[in-house]
């Protein structure tokens, strides 16, 4: 436990040396970017790697979230800090009740439900102009204000953004070693097995989803007043898919993993970028050939190949 | 391969040299493009048009002695995209004027970072969100989806058909010509009678147009860009609904011609005067922008041009007579561009203004009829 | 009026539905055969119509030449997926699975992109494009291609799977991997022949359909999407359900944008596929499993 602490007090730290680094450099908005990404990753990885449970909607809950704020905030003049809370709450209380139909689903049926679930949300999003603005997009969202400052700068987006990451990091590494993470973790083995053990498997599941989704939510709303600016395009079916990603790329049910998914699959198409037509061709080929040498995601991927090169003994205990 | 790295050595070690001798630096101009992804018909022309025209400008000896330099990134069409890279140009490559994105959404998106950046941006899509009101720092080449639509119901006054049925592709294009087709109507003395969109993936659209069909219009107008539109127009012939069709300026390349084949014969579309360049006559101002232009295209890329890519040309032409009155740093060009007036460009004839950043007016766009498998005038 | 505009509805819902029926059979097959999820589906039915346009554009083949021929490549490709993506696979877990084959789908999408550029091509009718008014309806005659083609798989498929040591082998993989190797039936194998069918069939619907839809790099998404919505709706079968589920959705899509909202047609399909799932978690068809623990 100790251990964790040291860890995460290490990696905050790293985080917010970053902008002496990068300050000025356009890289420190892309920084603002994987710190969205990451909560999300987070958020899906809560779900799948200590659930179980696979949705393929996420980008819908984000969308949902990033809507609400924006909406609440320029057409009904709502301060930012008022939406961002109310948003969370809607979109939890969605996910809460669409959960407990949903969850009932197993494999590839919840998939499609999930798959289904974000389409409809992003259909929503485009039809409904009168509130959303359409394909054309919400417009002219304000940013976060605290006192005089006004997070409108990118190393400002960064310390907020990261800021708040650095929370859910937190609270998602608590939730995994609590007893509730031992429910899940059991919950992912055997449905059955837990609850004989007197785990409520049906509700815990629902519940981890509103969670799930509530932490979707708050990165939408953070996009929102960041970006200042949203239309559906942002949180379609491709975006849901590359959250899967990053989760699944970065290790399930390791939270750094999930910040380590989120860095490397936003920063690639940065990499990449020289590469002109063929980056597609490298990113589907890339992520070929991760899943094929290292199955278990970068983090237990980098350890194995730390444990190899590094330390010849075997090392016992958790990686 | 070797040559090409020889001669970039020999102009890097040239440069070097030279550079303080005739302090003949670049300028640099960022271009964003939505080269892949859904909008990449407009990206890709866009780009090829933006490199093509800074070759030959400097091949030309550059403006006032400089050459200009493009740095062109790829948005995939998507907002977030757009914005981190904006910020790139502005911080990283320090260009001092950005021309695009291709979409709407993009360039809504563009804005406040260009703005805060305090760097001239021109861009290639059409709403007229973007420059209504004005902003300081933006401006846009591309025709406003309101003279277009304004072009079509002009037609339908003349001809006294006042019932239309409207078919719009959902994305930003098909939305913004649905509100204006909407807005406007009412104003010719039209009534739009039905109502429907499709999505821009679907490959079939007769069940919007059966509902159409029953709906009595005098007139059906489809909103989208290819392949859609193709779509549709095949699927009225195939429904034998014999309503006269528009079609939107975003399908007026050869390609809807080739697509849709025999079933685009009668379509009428509003265009930019780019694809019957050749049928105008010598009086025209923008004739010489035009034919240059196209030939141009033809020369470098074996493949015929499209208004897109005039949007592109635009607007490096604007940023090189900005330079050429004297400009070189961003508040420079902006105050220059500002001062734009009579530039017979691609899409029009350019007229810029403290209180109009869009430039351009009715005459931009002329009515076109697919006749033969080829564009006609319609007078 | 009203009867033939619903008629209309129906036999457009038909003709799209029979697509996704043939793409979500592709869907089923892997499944049954391997437990994988195949999201670059799609892609095969993408390089169907492309295969087809090259086969006829710069091999100048005459149609019925081009199309085997158009089959033959996608087929290959899909066997060259299955053996350079799928079965070095060291950890063969659902998800990587899942992530393997959207890599695929996406590397696939990709250097089709660069192939064949970024346009979208047309590709000529079977035989002409002169409506033909069923009722107050008309369709052309590619839609009777289509229908015509799909009875043809389908009686195949229920041959192959029923009449066939190979089919019934793949079967038996279906229903227990395991107790089929120990029968002595390669595995590996079925696996790589589920992949070889699947893709074969994703291409036919890619070329049946490309004349009525035209074809580009990146129509195989949304088709793929279809598809396994299909493959859902019928309970993941390789037979005749999976066909109704296609048609279910292609007709609900068309009724749905015909008399309701055009804007709203796709999310109509889902909802109510998602009620279906609700009522029913195991597909339309599917005879509902007791769960192993």
């Amino acid at each position: 436990m100790k251990r964790d602490l040291l860890l995460f007090a290490g990696f905050s730290l790293l985080v917010m040396m970053a902008p002496q680094f990068f300050r000025g450099s356009y890289l420190m908005n892309v920084l603002v970017f994987v710190g969205i990404n990451t909560m999300l990753a987070i958020a899906l990885n809560l779900l799948l790697g200590y659930a179980g449970q696979i949705s393929l909607g996420h980008a819908g809950f984000f969308g949902l979230g990033a809507y609400v704020s924006g909406i609440m905030t320029t057409t009904f003049s709502v301060n930012p800090w008022v939406a961002m809370p109310v948003a969370a709450i809607v979109v939890g209380g969605l996910a809460f009740l669409i959960g407990f139909p949903i969850l009932k689903l197993k494999g590839h049926y919840l998939a499609m439900a999930t798959l289904g679930l974000g389409i409809i949300f992003y259909i929503t999003f485009n039809e409904t102009y009168e509130w959303t603005g359409g394909p054309s997009g919400l417009s002219e969202i304000p940013n976060l204000q605290v006192g005089g400052i006004i997070f409108n700068s990118d190393v400002k987006n960064f310390y907020l953004i990261w800021g708040v990451t650095l929370a859910v990091m937190l609270f998602a590494l608590n939730l995994a070693n609590s007893r509730v993470g031992r429910a899940l973790r059991a919950v992912h083995d055997s449905e059955i097995a837990a609850q004989v053990l007197g785990v409520n498997a049906r509700l815990l599941k629902v519940q981890i989803f509103a969670l799930s989704a509530i932490i979707c939510s708050l990165a939408g709303s953070l996009y929102a007043h960041t970006m200042t600016f949203i239309s559906p395009t942002s949180f379609g079916f491709n975006f849901s898919i590359e959250l899967l990603t990053m989760v699944v790329i970065g290790g399930l049910g390791s939270i750094y993993g999930s910040f380590l998914g989120a860095a490397l699959l936003t920063l690639l198409p940065e990499i990449l970028r020289g590469a002109n037509d063929y980056d597609i061709v490298i990113y589907g080929g890339l992520l070929v050939v991760m899943v094929m040498y290292m199955p278990g995601g970068l983090v237990r991927g980098i350890s194995a190949l730390y444990r190899k090169f590094v330390k010849q003994k075997p090392e016992t205990g958790h990686a | 391969m070797n040559i090409k790295v020889m001669n970039v050595v020999i102009a890097a070690v040239t440069l070097l040299f030279s550079a303080n001798v005739f302090a003949a630096a670049p300028i640099k101009i960022g271009a964003l493009f939505a080269v892949t992804g859904p909008a990449a018909f407009l990206g890709e022309p866009e780009r090829k048009s933006a490199e093509m025209v800074v070759n030959e400008i400097n091949r030309a000896g550059g403006v006032k002695g400089r050459k200009l330099e493009l740095v062109v990134y790829d948005t995939s069409g998507d907002a977030t995209k757009a914005v981190q890279l904006a910020t790139k140009l502005i911080k990283d490559d320090r260009v001092v004027a950005i021309i695009g994105p291709s979409t709407t959404g993009e360039t809504m998106a563009v804005i406040p970072v260009a703005e805060r950046g305090k760097i001239p941006l021109i861009s290639c899509s059409a709403g007229s969100k973007i420059t209504y009101p004005v902003k300081k720092w933006i401006f846009k080449t591309a025709q406003n989806d309101a003279l277009a639509v304004g072009r079509i119901y002009d037609y339908l006054q003349k001809t006294r058909q006042t019932k239309v049925s409207i078919l719009t592709v959902s994305d930003g294009f098909g939305a913004s010509g649905r509100e204006q087709l909407k807005s406007q109507a009412a104003k010719y003395g039209i009534t739009v009678v039905s109502d429907d969109t499709y999505g821009p993936k679907d490959t079939d659209m007769t069940a919007q147009l059966t509902r159409i069909r029953g709906s009595h219009s005098q007139a059906i107008i489809c909103w989208g860009t290819n392949p859609g539109p193709a779509l549709v127009a095949k699927n009225v012939r195939q429904l034998g609904i014999k309503t006269p069709l528009f079609m939107s300026h975003g399908v007026s390349s050869k390609k809807f011609i080739e697509l849709a084949g025999d079933a685009a014969e009668g379509v009428k579309l509003p265009s930019g005067k780019v694809v019957v360049a050749d049928l105008l006559p010598g009086s025209d101002k923008q004739k010489k922008s035009l034919m240059a232009f196209v030939k141009d295209y033809q020369k470098h890329y074996n493949k015929e041009g499209d208004h897109f890519g005039g949007h592109a040309w635009d607007a490096v032409m604007l940023i090189r007579n900005a330079v050429n009155n004297g400009a070189s740093s961003a508040a420079g060009i902006r105050d220059q561009l500002e001062k734009t007036r009579g530039f017979a460009g691609i899409g029009g004839t350019f007229n810029y203004s403290t209180t109009d950043h869009a430039g351009l007016g009715k005459d931009a766009f002329v009515l076109v009829e697919v006749k033969n498998k080829d564009w006609m005038i319609v007078k | 009026m009203q009867f033939d505009q619903i008629l209309q509805y129906t036999l457009s819902g038909l003709s799209t539905g029979a697509i996704y029926a043939l793409i979500g059979i592709g869907f089923s097959i892997i499944y049954n055969a391997t437990g994988i999820i195949n999201f670059a589906q799609g892609e095969f039915v993408m390089l169907g119509g492309l295969f087809t346009l090259s086969c006829l554009e710069f091999l100048k083949l005459p149609l019925w030449a081009a199309i085997p021929c158009a089959i033959a490549a996608s087929t290959l490709v899909g066997i060259l997926f299955e053996r350079l993506a799928i079965r070095p696979l060291k950890q063969p877990t659902p998800i990587n699975l899942v992530i393997i084959t959207i890599g695929g789908s996406i590397l696939i999408r990709g250097i089709a992109m660069l192939v064949w550029g970024k346009d979208t091509h047309s590709v000529p009718p079977f035989s002409g494009d002169t409506p033909i008014a069923i009722g107050g309806a008309t369709i052309l005659p590619q839609h009777l291609w289509i229908f015509a083609i799909t009875l043809i798989i389908i009686f195949l498929n229920k041959v192959y799977f029923y009449h066939t040591i190979s089919g019934k082998a793949m079967r038996a993989c279906s229903y227990n991997r395991r107790a089929a190797g120990l029968v002595g039936i390669d595995v590996r194998r079925m696996v790589l022949f589920s992949f070889i069918i699947s893709s074969a069939m994703g291409a036919v619907a890619g070329i049946i359909i490309a004349p009525l839809t035209m074809t580009a790099y990146d129509v195989g998404v949304m088709l793929g999407l279809k598809g396994f919505c299909a493959a859902i709706i019928g309970g993941m079968s390789s037979g005749l359900s999976t066909v109704i589920g296609g048609l279910i959705l292609g007709v609900l899509e068309s009724l749905g944008a015909g008399l309701i909202s055009s804007g709203y047609k796709d999310a109509i399909a889902f909802i109510i596929l998602l009620l279906i799932l609700f009522i029913r978690p195991q597909g339309l068809f599917g005879k509902s499993n007791s769960e192993r623990v």
